[in-house]
């Protein structure tokens, strides 16, 4: 474009700074918010500043059961970060050949991207119910129910990670240079050898973002979670729950709770992918220079 | 290849050792097909027991009749006829089905307006103005961030700013705007729209943006040089190139507004309709035949918009 900063930059670098402050502005408004003292209410003013409200949740003395639903979160999330890892790394090796059901595979994950989550879950649910039936009339006359936070629930939360997954895998395998491959197989490796030291450490960074999407995208899981994952509930749920009721601080606190941990997760990630980004351009060889 | 590896056994036989070069012969016995659908299959299979079967079963089960306690296996049109009550009676008056699918339409046009613009012009800035890949990457993930949490912490965060005596009422109180605080900031369409736009502009930026960066400068350079405009240029060289990704963008936020519930629900305060609302309502009240007739027809108008839009463009050409 021309020399010099246009008129058109400052004008769109003010309307991206008021977008970055309408995304952050109002979360910001609730983080602060957690720490109200013990007798603040939902609105600012701030009534003093304490962790009155974090510390109540943690009692367990709130609304919620919190340890309980966060061991469940966490446990499901982690299970469908390591899932969808190996699920979507595996996929997008078998997408760099032709092979056949190659498309109604990726037709399948572009449309459960976007038919709309609660059909998703309506349809799970509706699976394991006609399930739960088929068991008790013809086994067991006692059975309760198949579905729950590690068969149904797990399902719904894999059909919303997946896709990004294996999207992430197109665009890695886009930038990758199978000559790298065909050199270690020259030189005599075994197809897994070939993975394992060589693919594998140049895509590495891109397969930690994978498995930082697959955990976030499940932490923070709601519309796929309500009605496909049975008795339980997930931490984003009892959140929901408590919208309708709520009175006090103690939501505000429960959000910032689950916006640590995601933030937690994202800045580990994200630092685990710096550090291998650095060490492949220090200790690597050109091989893997602008391919990550 | 064989023959290079068996050259080098000959050669220096402890270069390859010998269980090595077994397995690899084992694993080139592997049909490269069979190797692709051990690869693939199991994510088939989740999207076959997780996603396809449960489809298949709404729609058969939209068919099923049922009762106050339970779904009973038998063919009935009841959840679609419960769903269309006094449509044709009322005519031409609209139903409630009706009057839920225009409110969802016009939540669904007003977030797409409203998204594209700000999302075209956040991926323009970042696509064009910023120059340095660190900045540009930096910015992109100050954008992404908020995506990764909870939506209903960002939901319920306007609650203060708009609230009876939130920040925006005490402000323009204040600033003597207004007299006395206004109601229709907080659980109304306004801030159900808000809401919406806040969440899911995100899915308007990434795609937007992935065009825009493939586009080369120089076609821009030369539409300068041509004398174009910076208006011509917009309208006739960026915009078209950056249209796959405008499509997608709007696929995503189209199809999320159609069937949201939650945000709705929670930014309307329960009282606006919407489709996804519907099936929730019936789920809740164990009417899952009525349910599942709901997603058919919800998921026959959310397919028939991406029919149209992919008809733009090749969905799978642009990934």
């Amino acid at each position: 474009m021309t020399e010099g900063r246009p008129r058109s930059f400052y004008v769109l670098a003010i309307f991206f700074a008021a977008y970055v402050l309408f995304l952050y502005g109002p979360m910001i408004a609730i983080y602060v918010l957690s720490f109200q003292g013990p007798q603040g209410g939902l609105t600012f003013p701030m009534n003093g500043v304490s962790t009155f409200w974090i510390a109540k949740l943690f009692k367990g003395t709130g609304i919620v059961d919190l340890g309980a639903a966060f061991r469940r979160s966490l446990l499901l999330g982690i299970i469908v970060m390591i899932v969808t890892v190996v699920l979507s790394v595996a996929a997008g090796m078998a997408f760099r050949r032709k092979f056949r059901a190659q498309s109604i595979l990726f037709y399948s994950a572009i449309a459960s991207l976007i038919v709309p989550s609660i059909i998703t879950s309506l349809g799970i649910s509706l699976e394991f119910r006609i399930i739960d039936d088929l068991i008790k009339a013809h086994w067991n006359e006692n059975f309760e129910t198949s579905m729950g936070l590690l068969t149904s629930g797990l399902g719904a939360h894999l059909t919303w990670t997946l896709p990004f997954g294996l999207l992430i895998m197109f665009a890695i395998f886009n930038r990758f240079d199978p000559r790298l491959e065909e050199a270690a197989r020259d030189l005599g490796a075994t197809p897994w050898q070939t993975f394992r030291h060589v693919v594998l450490p140049i895509i590495l960074p891109s397969v930690i973002g994978i498995g930082l999407f697959g955990f976030t995208l499940s932490w923070d899981e709601l519309a796929r979670s309500s009605q496909a994952i049975g008795a339980v509930n997930t931490l984003p749920l009892d959140l929901q729950g408590l919208t309708t009721t709520v009175t006090n601080p103690d939501i505000y606190a429960l959000g910032t709770v689950i916006s640590a941990v995601s933030f937690t997760v994202i800045t580990l990630a994200l630092g685990t992918i710096h550090v291998l980004n650095k060490r492949q351009a220090a200790k690597g060889s050109d091989a893997g220079q602008g391919l990550v | 290849m064989d023959t290079s590896e068996d050259i080098l056994q000959q050669a220096s036989p402890d270069l390859i050792r010998g269980s090595d070069t077994a397995r690899a012969a084992k694993a080139a016995r592997w049909s490269p097909s069979f190797i692709s659908w051990l690869q693939a299959g199991p994510m088939m299979l989740v999207f076959l027991a997780f996603f396809l079967i449960p489809l298949v079963f709404v729609v058969i089960v939209s068919f099923w009749d049922y009762n106050e306690y339970q779904l009973l296996p038998a063919f009935s049109g009841r959840g679609y006829t419960d769903t269309f009550e006094g449509c044709i009676a009322q005519l031409p008056e609209l139903c409630t089905i009706g009057r839920t699918y225009v409110m969802t339409l016009k939540l669904c046009f007003m977030v797409w307006a409203i998204t594209l613009f700000i999302g075209f012009w956040v991926a323009y800035f970042l696509a064009f103005h910023v120059r340095s890949k660190t900045w540009q990457m930096g910015l992109s993930l100050l954008c992404t961030i908020p995506f990764w949490t909870s939506n209903v912490i960002r939901m319920i965060a306007w609650i203060p700013l708009l609230g009876r005596n939130g920040l925006v009422n005490s402000g323009l109180v204040k600033t003597g705007l207004i007299n006395h605080p206004v109601e229709w900031l907080l659980f109304s369409e306004f801030s159900v729209v808000l809401a919406l736009v806040h969440l899911f502009t995100f899915f308007m930026v990434v795609p937007i943006f992935n065009s825009m960066i493939r586009i080369d400068k120089s076609l821009i350079e030369a539409a300068y040089d041509a004398g174009a405009t910076g208006f011509q240029t917009l309208v006739n060289v960026i915009i078209p190139l950056a249209k796959p990704g405008i499509v997608i963008g709007s696929i995503f936020v189209i199809t999320i507004v159609m069937g949201d519930f939650i945000t709705i629900g929670v930014m309307g305060g329960q009282q606006i309709a919407a489709a996804g609302k519907i099936i929730e309502t019936r789920v809740n009240a164990l009417q899952f035949p009525a349910a599942a007739a709901n997603a058919v027809i919800l998921l026959v108008i959310t397919f028939l918009i991406i029919t149209m839009m992919s008809r733009i463009v090749d969905i799978k050409k642009e990934l």
